[in-house]
């Protein structure tokens, strides 16, 4: 565990000590303008405010489709995800409190002190530094604190980004109910939180009351906790290979599978887990990710907007053809397995009511309740099963998915939509009602290789044998390992043990 | 602590300080004047009291002379040196500033804040300076590494006319500087004060709104009502009754008193 949290830690540490330094360089001279001129304060004030009202989580994502539009726009050289937005909404995030504390203490400094500082002579430079800046220093600090404190709360949050941070075990954690992970996460961050309010606090007394070294010593362990952290990522001149993934725990165990594979193969592999669909394609397409796992039915719906559901074959051909010609992403082949939306029974309910199609419930679904997911209802798949199979529930309720099952089992929902890879499926004995009409489009699960893997013919080498290599029921049983609620396995373990079943 | 010649210092007659010529000078805030062609000839060495009401433009007019007002409309000439030549820090430097509300550096001790004009000047050995000053204004030497918080109110101002004439200025501007003292620690303060005015070979331009005050320490009373100039007179030519009505009407007030008080002494 320890060997998973520190190099985290030291992410943690690099990206929030990055945001508040470019924070304070912005803030305090800002701070200090902003303190002479009214108007100036009403501005940047008022700005750092509204910035604060956006969710950390919302301004980290924002910050994706900003810079990728910039990049298209300017053609330069950035990089959409990973340090730079982090590090932009990070640095946003911790101006308000140290803005607002450096207006409000120079603004509160006594006005006859500051007449004598001009009487006798001060510079502006000097009034500043004599008389201004060490007077103000404690409501500065606190500002700065509050700031750091901020920060590194948030720095949590960068993982969505795909800036590692100490949110990769906190999120992951948390999705795969892995509470150790998320415990793990949360004393780390908050660690490091106190560490740099302790700090802090220990530098600014040091400075008005002394004694000297006080505070020399605090700020030098304060600056040399980034860089001790910048030294530990600075690694031999490796071939690094980016591995995405999304924010569910079949792609967590899948890209685990992979890294094993390329690590085995030779090449230092690093993950970036939890992103979004949307932005885990941009990623592979810009080469910030190099390989990850997508699903044929949803870059045929969501990137390519097609409406109509061919046969699995010919959609996998068009999705591969698409994603090469349109994306520069190649499209290695499918793994074996779908992992499509489905409609689930319990197994003697189905046999009960003599249900093993879609095409059954047409008249058996008057006295039944539909349970889904909290998205399903609004998603396409929906209206077209609806439509076409011309569906008419008693009740339709809409679960949490972990509740979604138990809901099941207890009869509070006698259908409910599924993962056809959900390993609960198998465990609870679920039947998964066959689509005779096509309704539902393939889910097939492609590995996805980025422009400049895909050039690297020993990499490509070594994920080939992964092609058609894992059927649905080996999948099911590997997230069932980190899904089921006693003897959890973490991503990783349920990675080495389906790279076992399937003698790769 | 009154009538102070300091002894064992070392105090050199120091050349008389400047002269202090103000032309027409215009001040208006918000469309009001608060300082209207005012003309004023301060001869050097002097000892001028600028007597009014709140709102008269005193204040206004000793802050223009060091720069921290700047004028609508005319000039300023210190020993014939328009005001206006060179930055306003280097002109500050060269004069003397105290204030009603003191404004001493709380984070530094008595010693820095007297120090403080040597200081940004690049003055470093201060020490004897400082020991000097605290002679000159009747403090113990030992008040230096005390904390400005720990003074009484007259003590503060002592340090507050030590930090102005540490870099040993020729022209001394003084705001109401005794305007927030009890009337013991004021007298004493500005008897002290014009002793240093004569010793030190000063030019003194003092604001305060008390005609007594004025009277007792200057050797020219100018009256000042709505930014113009109502009466300039000598002390002995106001109790006279010499200047006119407005300054007259200011005059009777304390001569009144002082009658008053005498009698009842008498009785």
């Amino acid at each position: 565990m320890i060997d998973r949290v520190l190099p985290l830690v030291a992410s943690h540490i690099l990206i929030a000590s990055a945001a508040l330094a470019l924070g304070l360089i912005l803030a305090l001279p800002l701070g200090v303008f902003a303190a002479r001129r009214r108007r100036v304060e009403q501005g940047v004030l008022g700005f750092a405010s509204l910035v604060q009202t956006i969710p950390s989580l919302a301004l980290l994502a924002l910050f994706y489709p900003l810079l990728l539009a910039l990049r298209t726009l300017t053609g330069a050289p950035i990089s959409p995800l990973g340090f730079l937005p982090a590090l932009l909404a990070l640095t946003l995030y911790a101006l308000l409190p140290v803005l607002r504390n450096t207006v409000v203490a120079l603004r509160s400094l006594d006005l006859d002190m500051l007449e004598a500082a001009d009487g006798i002579g001060m510079t502006s430079w000097q009034k500043l530094w004599i008389v201004e800046a060490p007077l103000a220093l404690p409501t500065v600090t606190a500002g700065v604190r509050t700031a750091a404190v901020w920060t590194i709360g948030a720095a949590t949050l960068s993982t969505t980004v795909g800036q590692p941070s100490l949110g990769d075990i906190i999120f992951s954690g948390l999705q795969t109910q892995n509470w150790e992970l998320v415990i793990w996460g949360c004393l780390a961050a908050a660690a490091l939180a106190l560490t740099a309010d302790a700090l802090l606090a220990l530098a600014e007394r040091g400075i008005s009351r002394g004694p000297r070294i006080l505070w020399i010593l605090a700020l030098a362990l304060f600056v040399a906790a980034p860089v001790a952290a910048l030294v530990s990522q600075i690694r031999p001149a490796q071939q690094t290979v980016t591995i995405g993934a999304k924010n569910f725990t079949e792609q967590y165990i899948l890209a685990r599978l992979i890294g094993y594979r390329l690590a085995a193969a030779g090449y230092a592999v690093r993950y970036k887990e939890n992103l979004g669909s949307a932005v885990v394609f941009g990623a592979a397409t810009s080469g910030d990710v190099d390989i990850y796992v997508d699903y044929a039915g949803t870059l045929w719906t969501n990137e390519m907007k097609r409406a109509d559901h061919p046969s699995r074959a010919a959609m996998v051909a068009g999705v591969t053809a698409w994603t090469k010609a349109q994306r520069g992403v190649t499209t290695l082949g499918p793994l074996g397995f779908e992992n499509a939306y489905a409609l689930a029974m319990r197994g003697e309910v189905a046999h009960a009511k003599g249900i093993a199609s879609m095409d059954d419930l047409r008249t058996a679904g008057a006295s039944l309740t539909l349970g889904a997911d909290l998205e399903f209802l609004d998603r396409p798949e929906w209206a077209t099963i609806r439509k076409t199979y011309d569906l008419h529930f008693a009740r339709q309720r809409t679960f949490n998915p972990t509740f979604m099952y138990d809901a099941l089992k207890s009869g509070d929902a006698d259908v409910i939509s599924a993962f056809s890879s959900d390993g609960r499926i198998a465990a609870d004995g679920l039947v998964v009602l066959s689509d005779p009409r096509g309704a539902i489009p393939s889910y097939d699960a492609l590995v996805m290789v980025g422009p400049k893997a895909a050039r690297d013919a020993r990499l490509v080498t070594a994920l080939r044998p992964l092609i058609g290599a894992i059927p649905v029921e080996a999948m099911r049983k590997a997230n069932f390992m980190v899904d089921r609620h006693d003897d959890k396995a973490s991503p990783d373990a349920a990675a080495t043990w389906l790279a076992t079943v399937i003698h790769r | 602590m009154v009538g102070v010649t300091p002894h064992c210092v070392s105090v050199h007659k120091l050349k008389s300080g400047p002269s202090v010529v103000l032309t027409n000078v215009t001040k208006r805030y918000a469309g009001r004047s608060a300082l209207d062609e005012v003309s004023l000839d301060v001869t050097a060495g002097s000892f001028v009291a600028l007597v009014g009401g709140s709102g008269s433009g005193k204040s206004t007019l000793v802050r223009i002379i060091n720069r921290l007002v700047d004028p609508d409309a005319g000039r300023v000439v210190i020993d014939g040196t328009d005001v206006r030549d060179g930055e306003s820090f280097r002109l500050r430097r060269r004069i003397g500033h105290v204030i009603q509300g003191i404004g001493l550096f709380p984070h530094m001790s008595v010693a820095a804040n007297i120090a403080i004009g040597l200081r940004i000047a690049g003055g470093r050995r201060t020490d004897a300076r400082v020991a000097e000053l605290l002679d000159l204004v009747d403090l113990p030497r030992d008040f230096a590494t005390r904390a400005p918080a720990t003074l009484s109110g007259g003590q503060k101002q002592r340090v507050g006319v030590a930090r102005a004439l540490a870099t040993a200025p020729g022209l001394m501007l003084l705001d109401e500087p005794f305007g927030a003292l009890d009337p013991v620690t004021r007298d004493a303060l500005a008897t002290n004060y014009r002793a240093l005015h004569h010793q030190l070979g000063l030019t003194s331009i003092m604001v305060t709104h008390d005609m007594a005050e004025a009277l007792l320490i200057a050797e020219r009373v100018i009256v000042l009502k709505d930014g113009r100039i109502a009466a300039d007179a000598t002390p002995s030519q106001l109790l006279r009754g010499e200047g006119g009505d407005e300054a007259q009407a200011l005059v009777a007030v304390p001569m009144g008193q002082s009658e008053r008080m005498a009698a009842m002494v008498r009785e």
